[in-house]
């Protein structure tokens, strides 16, 4: 129920975050998330994209240090309150969330997290009727 | 004593000493035979010249008591210093060998215009480092009061060197400095405070440097030197000309070589000092190389001392770098590096002096094979840093800020100091 996020570590100074981002251009992988967890010297650049497995060993080939990482991409519409209804569910279900961001795609909202068990959370996705979108659909709605 | 006195004493002691290592130390006796040298081949100074070296590889490679001369039983104190890789150099001391090391040191004392009217505080660090316990028997033999201080809780020190009147301070000449702002913070002016004789040592330090502290804390700064393969601090030190450190060369031989070489240099000319100790028993090591680069000044010293004077410091002759007084080798870093899968064999030192304290900052690249999934929080990236730190601070002694790079982005390059970008101007 899983889809892949790369997680990238880059170096807080310029020229870095360009190298990743053209990696990806000259393997044509499209980027559809993003966001980047930043301290003082170094930032992880998680990214949601086309492809993940081949812009991962692209990333690899140019040098970068890259991971994949299993995340939840769950739908919601795009009305005020439905990612606190949400983040609910998992909260009373005793589930960690270790990071969280989110975006739009065709006027419906798309959380992407982490939990600290990914398990208990697809039967809490299940259970309580949330629309998980999984890696094939998500990057054919692009 | 007169310089023919002297040169017979030492060719007595040497001829002493070589028979004592032959017998006791079969490292030493295995290189003589080698180069068929017997202890009755050694009976003047001169003779010096025939005896093999010793470095610090072969104190590493016979770790920890391969170089003990004493038998366990006699040696009532062991010292370590940094070795160049994961092991420290071990350095054991007989009940005599303290009664030495404390005479030399208060020779430096005494030397520097201490008396035992004087109240000194010792600020070098006390442990296996040998500063501290070092000057502290050296001003108990002296018969001063001694303040045990140590180093760290600064503004507590001052406190005391204030309320206590102290007159006296051993400590590097780095921390002096820190103490002199820290002075300045807490609007503490030399004026309220006694200090007149320092005792500054364990890194190398500049004419500028001392007219800034003796300037800021109101006393005399001397150099004191030594090293802990030798013995610890007091194998030189300065007197009231602060032109060179007389050598206590009763007890420490020493001689200038060109490194590359290994030929003798006469006075006056750079080179490499080596030792060697007349009168140890714990560990007496022979010709020891000490990478430090320095000439032994011509002439006599208008102190009277006739005692031989070496000028400062140069530099090294090795990657030996020397951080808040503490000796740190690159190589001891790599050893390091080198044990943990998650980086690349490639690391680089930064070392500057911010507010008078050195620092220390180590970059190592993540390993591309190491990064996974498990590294997508700044939290798990930061406990991979902890990890290096603590490693790094229990081998190095001294603490070391991590920075991780990505792959690739150290340059690998050649040469030996190609590990170290030192930015402090000394």
């Amino acid at each position: 129920m899983t889809i892949h996020q790369l997680s990238i570590f880059i170096e807080n100074r310029s020229g870095t975050l360009i190298k990743v981002l053209n990696a990806l251009k000259e393997a044509k992988i499209q980027i559809i998330a993003s966001t980047i967890a930043d301290t003082a010297e170094y930032g992880i650049y998680r990214l949601i994209c086309s492809e993940p497995m081949r812009a991962c060993e692209e990333l690899k080939n140019a040098n970068i240090a890259v991971a994949l990482s299993d995340v939840f991409a769950v739908e919601i519409d795009d009305q005020p309150g439905r990612a606190a209804d949400a983040v609910k569910i998992f909260s009373e279900a005793g589930i960690s969330i270790a990071y969280m961001y989110s975006f739009l795609l065709h006027g419906k909202g798309i959380l992407i997290f982490r939990t600290d068990n990914n398990e208990k959370a697809a039967s809490v996705i299940v259970a309580n009727g949330l629309k998980s979108i999984d890696e094939s659909a998500l990057t054919s709605l692009v | 004593m007169s310089r023919d006195e002297m040169s017979a004493l030492q060719g007595k002691r040497l001829h002493k000493i070589v028979e004592y290592v032959y017998h006791n130390v079969p490292f030493y006796r295995n290189k003589l035979q080698e180069l068929d040298i017997r202890p009755d081949d050694i009976q003047t100074i001169e003779d010096i010249k025939k005896l093999p070296f010793t470095t610090k590889k072969d104190l590493r490679d016979n770790y920890p008591f391969g170089l003990q001369a004493a038998p366990q039983s006699e040696i009532i104190r062991v010292h370590a210093s940094s070795g160049t890789t994961g092991n420290p150099t071990i350095v054991g001391y007989t009940r005599k060998d303290i009664g030495v090391w404390s005479e030399c040191m208060a020779r430096c004392l005494t030397a520097y215009g201490v008396t035992r009217d004087d109240i000194f505080s010792v600020a070098y660090g006390y442990g296996l480092f040998t500063g501290g316990l070092g000057a502290h028997y050296g001003v108990e033999h002296l018969g001063a009061s001694v303040i045990p201080a140590g180093t760290g809780n600064t503004e507590k020190h001052l406190k005391l060197i204030r309320d206590l009147g102290i007159t006296g301070l051993a400590c590097t000449p780095s921390y002096a400095l820190y103490l002199a702002e820290t002075m300045d913070k807490l609007g503490i002016r030399k004026e309220d405070i006694k200090l007149r004789v320092g005792a500054f040592g364990a890194e190398p330090w500049t004419e500028s440097m001392r007219q800034e502290i003796e300037a800021r804390l109101g006393l005399k700064g001397y150099n004191i030197y030594g090293l802990s393969e030798v013995m610890g601090p007091s194998v030189s030190y300065e007197c009231q000309m602060q032109h060179g450190s007389h050598i206590n060369e009763d007890h420490f031989y020493p001689e200038i070589i060109n490194p590359t070489t290994l030929e003798s240099l006469p006075a006056g000319q750079t080179g490499e000092l080596v030792f060697t100790t007349l009168t140890k028993e714990g560990m007496p090591v022979l010709r020891y190389r000490t990478r430090d680069l320095c000439s032994l000044l011509p002439g006599t010293c208008d102190c009277g001392r006739t005692n031989v004077r070496m000028g400062r410091i140069e530099g090294r002759s090795d990657d030996m770098l020397i951080i808040r007084g503490i000796n740190v080798f690159p190589s001891q870093v790599e050893s390091v590096v080198l044990s943990m899968p998650e980086f690349a064999p490639r690391y680089m030192l930064i070392v500057d002096r911010v507010n008078n304290l050195d620092t220390l900052q180590v970059q190592v690249e993540i390993r591309q094979e190491f990064f996974t999934g498990v590294f997508d929080t700044p939290a798990a990236v930061d406990q991979l840093e902890k990890k290096l730190a603590a490693k790094l601070k229990s081998v190095l002694s001294i603490a070391a800020k991590v920075q991780l790079k990505a792959p690739n982005t150290i340059e690998r390059s050649q040469g030996k100091s190609a590990h170290v970008i030192d930015k402090r101007k000394l």
